[in-house]
């Protein structure tokens, strides 16, 4: 493996296009082919896109519950990157919302279905475990999206999926 | 930020290399030999080490307390003293000006200035209370994955040294590059590709 001091910035953009990826997927609900039957996933209240302009950065952000997302499409066709999505995720009953950032994949704000609450101390470790599950579910949710993204990347399929995600940004 | 908090934050490692002898005596060495050293007395502005996390101020690492299930769950306690830089240049402005009394001289050199500062900030950090921070741990043994709950740079800059240092074991961040190279399953010819990739221009 490359030295991660340096891999780490070289391929940033992938992360990067990566998100761009997933919202392409959520929007043309191609995610569903993915994800088990009956589980969904959904843009939720945050994306924040950049866009290079000569020495500098714009950074926009659009937040807010039923935010219109129109303004992230037109920073799209402008040529900017989405660098952090904040996603609803859906197993059945249960809920998970969190944001992954594209640069680093790490994942913050992360809410997952409740539990209940800690009544005693012999309550802690059960609860502890059932945390940990839910929490492996979103790693693994990223996971998998991105061995399915990363495929793709590597192989003769990434142009016509490029062109795809042109057309959806252009329509 | 912890675990059992309603919004967390996680960053993901992978830990590079399985540990040859018992696990579990390992592990509860690394976890005993830099557990968190309780003291009011240190002069330095952070002092961290492993606590456990259900009780974050007495680490207790023995009968394998920290094993829950198929994880090792502990926490990484970082306890930061501050000073405000006003409070410091007040200080600094009494020892500064008694200095100078004492010499009989109406300056003092760089050097001077330089050693009186740090000497002010040693000596108002012995009088701070250090304020404690706790970043949980879960470490799942099996797939030599790690969660740590921050996304804190310096904090997780602190886990990673302190985690080599414990357990001898080197950790990759999981980050676009390594999430590709380590956990998606890419053939030789496809990591080969991943080398060699750059920007894709959705946009013309």
């Amino acid at each position: 493996m490359l030295d991660a001091s340096i891999s780490y910035y070289r391929y940033a953009f992938l992360g990067c296009e990566f998100l761009t990826w997933v919202w392409y997927s959520v929007s043309s609900s191609g995610i569903n082919k993915v994800l088990k039957k009956g589980d969904s996933l959904e843009i939720g209240n945050k994306i924040v896109l950049e866009r290079k302009l000569h020495d500098s950065f714009e950074k926009i952000t659009i937040k807010g519950k039923d935010a219109d997302l129109e303004e992230g499409i037109l920073s799209l066709k402008k040529g900017a990157v989405v660098k952090e999505i904040n996603l609803l995720y859906k197993s059945g009953e249960k809920e998970w919302v969190f944001t992954v950032t594209g640069e680093n994949l790490s994942l913050s704000n992360i809410k997952t279905p409740d539990i209940g609450f800690i009544e005693t101390k012999n309550d802690v470790a059960g609860f502890a475990t059932e945390k940990i599950f839910l929490f492996n579910v979103i790693c693994s949710l990223i996971d998998d999206l991105f061995k399915i993204f990363i495929k793709q990347r590597v192989s003769d399929k990434w142009p016509p999926v490029v062109s795809d995600i042109r057309k959806w940004i252009n329509t | 930020m912890g675990l059992l908090s309603s919004s967390v934050s996680i960053n993901r490692y992978y830990v590079e290399g399985k540990i040859q002898e018992s696990v579990l005596e390992v592990v509860t060495k690394g976890l005993k030999k830099y557990s968190f050293k309780e003291t009011e007395e240190a002069p330095s502005d952070k002092i961290s080490g492993w606590t456990s996390f259900n009780n974050h101020f007495k680490p207790d690492f023995e009968s394998s307390s920290f094993v829950l299930g198929d994880y090792f769950v502990f926490s990484l306690r970082i306890d930061k003293k501050s000073v405000s830089s006003k409070i410091i240049k007040k200080y600094l402005y009494f020892e500064t000006l008694k200095r100078l009394e004492e010499s009989g001289r109406s300056y003092l050199s760089a050097n001077e200035k330089k050693f009186i500062k740090e000497h002010v900030v040693s000596v108002l950090l012995l009088r701070v209370p250090a304020t404690p921070n706790i970043y949980d741990v879960v470490w799942d043994y099996e797939k030599s994955m790690i969660c740590f709950f921050s996304n804190n740079k310096s904090v997780n800059e602190e886990f990673e040294t302190l985690f080599q240092r414990s357990f001898n074991k080197h950790l990759i961040k999981i980050f676009p590059y390594s999430e590709a190279d380590i956990l998606s399953d890419l053939s030789d010819q496809e990591r080969d590709t991943l080398s060699h990739l750059s920007l894709t221009k959705f946009m013309e």
